[in-house]
């Protein structure tokens, strides 16, 4: 037995040291960092402890905004998305020929780099001196004036944002929902259409009670996904997000570490507290509304 | 109304509903598709073609590769991918070394403080990378690994996500095969390569599909510690020829770049679809 005992924890390990490292003890680390008032990073010195930093981000217009932005984001994208992958996850399991090439397309963006084809998202909006971009032309057919999507207003901006973002998160939905629905006891519905249900009825008593969890489960990290958003955001905008007025939450993080604003981890610790703190508020909220409507 | 009637009816509300939902789903379909298209279309406009289009065509009729060339011979492309490979390949050989031990410790193996340790791993899941990239960050600058492969692979490593998932398929391994073998005087690493692993084949192949398409598409990490072109990854490198590219706005040869980094993923996705699909629902969250 004490021979075995040994014997685990040597197969422990490498995990227990790559986690220990750079997953455990930066967790603790950030902690203090967040307290340190004045941190500097070539002397590793600092001068006083307290809620400096804190107050410091809070009142960073860069912050505020970056906080507006995530927000506008999140409560858009989510219930945006989330519907839009219930409808075609609807529509998936309600036909039967070509669904396999359906399923296979809509997954297709999971599998590519969320940098390169937010490139692609950019020209395809984007107004330049040589041409309005196909999406103007398209609006141009509705009478609607050219915009440009990318350096243009603070609304547009945030349009192509919210739209990159749903088109990247939603095979991750359509999949899981497919999966759900797929697995609803067919029995419910051969009873409903005994009765004459209507299908709005069959829809709403017994496959939205049914596949609740899952619903419930894509919405909460749908909302922790979209408070992260960064990469698709650089993206579409480019690594000078503040100047574009598009940063968020986690680009500002970023930003503080390291960039053209950088080297401040003690005020990208405190806005990564925060941003933590949020999340782990609405996580919360979440559960707690879910107790009271989610059917099992 | 008699039944003939009601029938023809309902027959053409169906064909009706049919008709609604594949136009729907088609519409969607085409949402996804054209980006891809786009991409490829560009990148394949001559550099000139594409600049005096004031209405953008949907198709070309001198397709060229020029712009492929221009991107690999202008900017480093071919390094950036290079570099992705070896990034991809070592952190994820790594990665399955860890986890494969690790879960054969939690599934197999008693020792004391076992459930305690793996309770104490499963609620490491809930920790945000973004929490501990800041002192990831300070960690290797002042190791000073800044600009090595060491320091993009290193914290890219464990992921117990990959751990719990794999733990959870070897305890399904029957306890009597263990036994057989111990009996037999096999020793534990010779019963984890010989018996488990050729098992739980399925999963760890799916593990590993997970994590290539992480780290070919990681972006965060490697451009915190890289500044140096030579060691920047694909994400990067996309981001830099964005920025200072060709010297000029060259969007096809960027468009080429874009599809060159795209191609490798798509590619794996069509020949592993299943495994992929399946393994992404099992709980892959992106990112």
């Amino acid at each position: 037995m004490e021979k075995k005992n040994w014997k685990g924890w040597l197969y422990l390990l490498p995990a227990i040291a790559f986690l220990g490292v750079f997953l455990v003890y930066p967790l603790l680390d950030v902690l203090t960092y967040s307290f340190e008032e004045g941190y500097n990073f070539a002397s590793q010195t600092y001068f006083g402890t307290g809620l400096y930093n804190y107050r410091y981000v809070l009142r960073d217009p860069y912050f505020l905004q970056a906080l507006k932005n995530t927000l506008l984001l999140v409560a858009i994208t989510v219930p945006v998305s989330t519907i839009l992958a219930l409808v075609i996850s609807m529509g998936l399991s309600s036909i039967r020929g070509l669904r396999e090439l359906y399923q296979t397309v809509y997954f297709l963006p999971y599998v590519t780099n969320t940098l390169a084809v937010g490139l692609v998202f950019m020209i395809l909006f984007k107004k330049t001196p040589y041409s309005d971009g196909l999406v103007n032309l398209l609006l141009s057919w509705f009478g609607a004036g050219p915009v440009d999507f990318i350096d243009g207003p603070y609304w547009a901006k945030m349009f192509v944002l919210c739209f990159y973002t749903v088109w990247v998160v939603l095979p991750f939905k359509i999949l899981i929902l497919t999966g759900a629905l797929a697995s609803v006891d067919q029995t419910y519905y051969n009873a409903a259409k005994v009765d004459g249900t209507s299908r709005w009825r069959t829809f709403t008593k017994i496959t939205l009670p049914m596949i609740s969890p899952t619903v419930f489960y894509l919405v909460i990290t749908g909302f922790i996904g979209a408070f992260k958003a960064y990469s698709d955001v650089v993206a579409l905008f480019g690594t000078n997000l503040n100047a574009a007025g598009m940063n968020t939450i986690v680009g500002y993080i970023y930003d503080m570490l390291y960039g053209d604003s950088g080297g401040y981890p003690s005020y990208a610790s405190a806005a990564a507290m925060l941003l933590f703190a949020i999340v782990l508020t609405i996580t919360c909220i979440n559960l707690l509304v879910s107790r009271k409507h989610v059917h099992y | 109304m008699d039944y003939e009637t009601i029938e023809k009816k309902a027959r053409r509300r169906e064909t009706l509903r049919k008709a609604v939902t594949y136009t729907l789903l088609t519409v969607w379909g085409v949402m996804v598709l054209f980006p891809f298209y786009w991409m490829v279309l560009t990148s394949v406009k001559s550099y000139g073609a594409y600049n005096s289009e004031w209405i953008p065509k949907l198709y070309t009729l001198s397709p060229t590769l020029q712009n492929y060339v221009d991107a690999f011979t202008q900017v480093p492309l071919g390094g950036y991918l290079l570099n992705t490979a070896v990034f991809t390949v070592i952190t994820t050989t790594l990665m399955l070394i860890v986890t494969v031990l690790a879960a054969f410790a939690f599934a197999r193996l008693n020792f004391r403080g076992k459930e305690l340790v793996f309770t104490l791993f499963l609620s490491l899941m809930m920790i945000p990378t973004e929490l501990v990239v800041i002192t990831n960050f300070v960690t290797i600058t002042n190791l000073d690994l800044r600009n090595t492969f060491t320091g993009l692979i290193l914290p890219s490593v464990t992921s117990v996500f990959y751990i719990y998932l794999l733990k959870e398929n070897f305890a399904q391994v029957p306890d009597e095969l263990y036994y057989a073998a111990k009996v037999d005087g096999t020793s534990d690493l010779k019963y984890l390569f010989k018996v488990m692993i050729p098992i739980c084949r399925p999963t760890i192949v799916t593990i590993t599909i997970l994590k290539v398409i992480e780290c070919w598409n990681s972006y965060v990490w490697p451009r915190l510690v890289t500044d140096d072109k030579a060691y920047f990854l694909v994400s990067n490198g996309i981001q830099e020829i964005r920025e200072n590219g060709f010297g000029r706005e060259n969007i096809p040869a960027m468009m080429a770049a874009v599809v060159a980094i795209s191609l490798p993923l798509i590619v794996l996705f069509l020949i592993f679809r299943k495994k992929i699909m399946e393994g992404v629902s099992r709980g892959g969250v992106k990112g």
